[in-house]
């Protein structure tokens, strides 16, 4: 039987796992929740980041990712992303992905956060679902051949496990509950730990179940204290809404009132970056203000939302009923992205052979904080690269042991997991919220409750201040201590976290 | 906030399954979405519909919850709609009436299965051969083409589609379009214009019925006019 790669999760990580895997004649079963349509790629505003510019360079994009990332990102890893980056934008072209252009065949850069340089390749305002059209496009291509499956409305259900690693998986169907059991590779692009948390600006189908089931059979995680607050999102009902950084890349600006009149706390205070400086220094400055912030966009001239900011105009006029046209945005930080998840190596592979990680729902490339543009980025290199591991490891044998599935959460478990989380992982964290936090969730049932420990172990354990981690009681970045990896696993009795050497640069 | 209204909803346990009527009291306020206020009804412990009897949580689909997805679309006082720019306010009458897209089949409740959208862009073979050829003077149209949520809304009022039937719709021809111009000619652009014939151009009647309702306002009428130039007319 030929070799089979299966992906779990079909955003823009799993397509292009799917994708490379079936470019090379091998089948690969794409499953999901949903179909691809509805993952939450599609939502991607602000566009994708590759070293185009003539003035730029991917050496200058490695040292701004690593640098936002404050040292934490594997540099061999991020090293191959950057460089790859200008050859991804390319393919993304040929696929038929509208950017804007400027002249015939070259798109159009804008500035994002944390980067001096215009970077950005951006279709409007609607990069992510721009993207996942064609790329779901050149999917369907392979589906008619027969080299791709999808299992659309199944969910994953539990790793098969043999002697020597993960051996394939279960899924079962939505509503009937009706289980298949698959061999083969397995690579997991299910997205981020949304659900941890509920009322983020991400989907709500990126609940975190699929991270939390691998955690409880032994998989570790890294890095999952960090979460990123985005410091432009606003209340609407039932989640937070992403003001996207494209808004200020064309030029908005963060204030406060001061005796009635705007200051430009960002500008004032980081005259260099202003207010396209790193999420995590704009959120934590928010947080430590105290006050009301708004985003004024109305110096904007109306060319800017018409063809570069439309859906970011639109969203605002639906669901905040505020024209940004006429008055500022109210804000607030929100959480937005997790750097950390399950712990891969530079070429996606997990601790269990056989069993790979793509997308937000790794930990790789953002290190302690996230440069807008690179997760998009990192979604298609790791799955190209998740797919390229699994095709050169090849399939374990058949025979392992399929795992029992979770039981799902009910909706009162639910929401106290949530409220406890929002609890303990605020922008700022301390010992005893942390210690706190885990001591409430001990009392729940099921692996996301567990997940949640794993995280605030890492946080508690992580005693300094760095990129999106802010401990109170430990305000300094300590990078002898510190300067690694956090890596949590689980042996089915005790959460533990230990910090790992961070590879050197080849 | 002390906006109240009711939802009456059409619920079904399974395929196959007789439906019924049952009414929910929302107190979610008038800047609340239809998908807000389901969302606030299923997280009740314990759910009580609005005579205090117990219910089973309200199956329905929603992602996104900023209209990006397409996944929460149903009927909404009789019309296609999404759930999540669905705003009560806009139904001062206070009772909102909720039922599942009538032309696919249901699942359970509000979800319905519309595999068969995918199923038909299979079938009209709408990818490229080769690189995608990018010509400015079309990008707008084209961008549009491509931001079709899949959603369904345009289906639901069509007099001609049926989940049952090989017609695709309007979507179809929507998302046709770009692929259709970026395509460079040859032998697979003329397979994808001979299936949009079968699958689009032939079972449409022309009752504009898809034109007006599409939740993101996408020129629909535009799109099927430039999609039946290329792939009829040879452009
Ligand atoms: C509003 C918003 C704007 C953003 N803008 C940008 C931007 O401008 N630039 C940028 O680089 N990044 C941006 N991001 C981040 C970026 O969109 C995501 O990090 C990226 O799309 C993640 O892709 P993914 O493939 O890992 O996961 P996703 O696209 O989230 O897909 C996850 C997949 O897993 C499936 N899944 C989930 N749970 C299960 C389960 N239990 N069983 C089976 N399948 C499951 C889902 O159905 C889905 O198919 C933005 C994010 C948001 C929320
Ligand atoms: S014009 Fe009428 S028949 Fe044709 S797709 Fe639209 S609604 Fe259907
Ligand atoms: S054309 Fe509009 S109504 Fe039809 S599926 Fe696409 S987004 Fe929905
Ligand atoms: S939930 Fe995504 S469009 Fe409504």
């Amino acid at each position: 039987m030929s070799a089979r790669a299966i992906v779990v999760g079909s955003g823009l990580a799993g397509l292009f796992a799917a994708l490379e895997a079936a470019e090379q004649g091998v089948p690969a079963a794409l499953i999901s929740v949903r179909p691809s349509e509805r993952a939450q790629s599609v939502m991607a505003e602000g566009g994708i980041n590759a070293a185009l510019g003539e003035d730029d360079s991917t050496e200058n994009h490695y040292n701004d990712t690593m640098a936002a990332g404050r040292f934490l990102a594997d540099p061999n890893a991020v090293c191959k992303l950057t460089a790859a980056a200008p050859g991804i934008v390319r393919r993304l072209l040929d696929l038929g992905v509208l950017f804007n252009m400027r002249g015939h065949d070259e798109p159009e850069l804008r500035y994002f956060g944390g980067q001096k340089i215009k970077r950005t390749v951006f279709a409007q305002s609607g990069s992510g679902k721009q993207i996942m059209s064609a790329v779901i496009q050149e999917a369907r291509k392979y589906e008619a051949r027969g080299l791709i499956t999808r299992y659309d409305r199944h969910a994953f259900a539990g790793l098969a496990v043999g002697d020597n690693g993960c051996t394939g998986c279960s899924i079962r169907k939505a509503y009937s509950g009706e289980m298949t059991y698959l061999h083969g590779s397995v690579i997991i692009a299910a997205g981020g730990m949304h659900g941890l948390f509920g009322g983020t600006t991400g989907s709500l189908d990126n609940s975190g179940a699929v991270t939390a089931a691998l955690f409880r059979t032994g998989v570790p995680l890294a890095n999952g204290e960090f979460i990123q607050y985005h410091p432009t999102t606003a209340a609407m009902p039932g989640k937070r809404l992403l003001i996207s950084e494209a808004a200020r890349g064309e030029g908005g600006r963060l204030f406060v009132l001061r005796d009635g009149k705007p200051y430009y706390f960002m500008e004032d205070r980081y005259p260099e970056l202003g207010n396209l400086s790193p999420r995590d220094v704009i959120s934590r400055e928010m947080w430590s203000l105290g006050e009301q912030v708004y985003l004024d966009l109305t110096g904007l001239p109306d060319e800017v939302f018409r063809a570069r900011l439309s859906d970011t105009l639109d969203d605002c006029l639906t669901h905040l009923r505020i024209d940004p046209r006429q008055n500022p945005i109210p804000v607030a930080p929100g959480v937005h992205y997790f750097m950390g998840g399950i712990f891969v190596d530079e070429n996606h592979r997990t601790a269990f052979p056989g069993l790979y990680a793509a997308g937000e729902c790794c930990c790789q490339y953002h290190g302690a904080n996230r440069l807008g543009g690179n997760s998009l980025l990192g979604a298609i290199f790791g799955g190209i690269a998740a797919a390229h591991s699994a095709l050169a490891d090849g399939p374990q044998a058949i025979g392992g042991e399929y795992l029992p599935p979770d039981t799902e959460q009910s909706a009162e478990d639910r929401i106290a997991t949530q409220t406890i989380v929002r609890d303990a992982l605020g922008i700022a964290r301390d010992r005893a919220e942390l210690e706190n936090g885990i001591a409430t969730l001990e009392g729940l049932p099921g692996s996301m409750p567990l997940l949640a420990r794993a995280i605030m172990t890492g946080a508690l354990e992580r005693r300094e201040s760095r990129g999106a981690h802010l401990r109170t009681d430990y305000l300094e970045q300590n990078d002898t201590g510190f300067r690694k990896t956090t890596v949590v696993s689980y042996d089915g009795g005790t959460i533990s976290a230990r910090f790992e050497n961070i590879p050197e640069r080849r | 906030m002390g906006f109240r209204c009711s939802l009456k909803i059409k619920r079904q346990e399974k395929p196959g399954a007789a439906p019924y009527w049952q009414t929910f009291s929302s107190e979610a306020g008038g800047e609340a979405t239809v998908a807000a206020a389901l969302r606030e009804i299923n997280d009740r412990t314990p759910l009580t519909d609005l005579d205090g009897g117990r219910a089973m949580p309200i199956s329905w689909e929603c992602a996104c919850l900023q209209r990006k997805c397409g996944a929460c679309a149903m009927r909404v006082n009789g019309a296609p709609r999404l759930a999540c720019s669905a705003f009560l306010s806009e139904f001062p009458g206070g009772e909102i009436v909720l039922e599942p897209l009538g032309k696919f089949p249901v699942i359970s409740d509000l979800t319905v299965d519309r595999s068969v959208i995918f199923e038909r862009m299979k079938q009209a073979r709408l990818w490229l051969e080769e690189k995608a050829y990018l010509s400015g003077r079309r990008h707008e149209v084209s961008y549009q083409s491509a931001r079709c949520l899949m959603c369904g809304c345009c289906l639901e009022v069509c007099p001609n589609f049926g989940a049952a039937e090989d017609f695709g719709g309007a979507l179809l021809s929507v998302n046709a379009y770009r692929t259709l111009e970026q395509s460079s000619g040859g032998g697979h652009k003329k397979e994808m214009s001979e299936a949009y014939r079968k699958l689009y151009f032939s079972g449409c009647g022309g009752s504009l019925a898809c034109h007006q309702i599409c939740p993101l306002e996408l020129p629909v009428e535009e799109l099927l006019l430039r999609s039946n130039a290329v792939a009829v007319w040879g452009r």
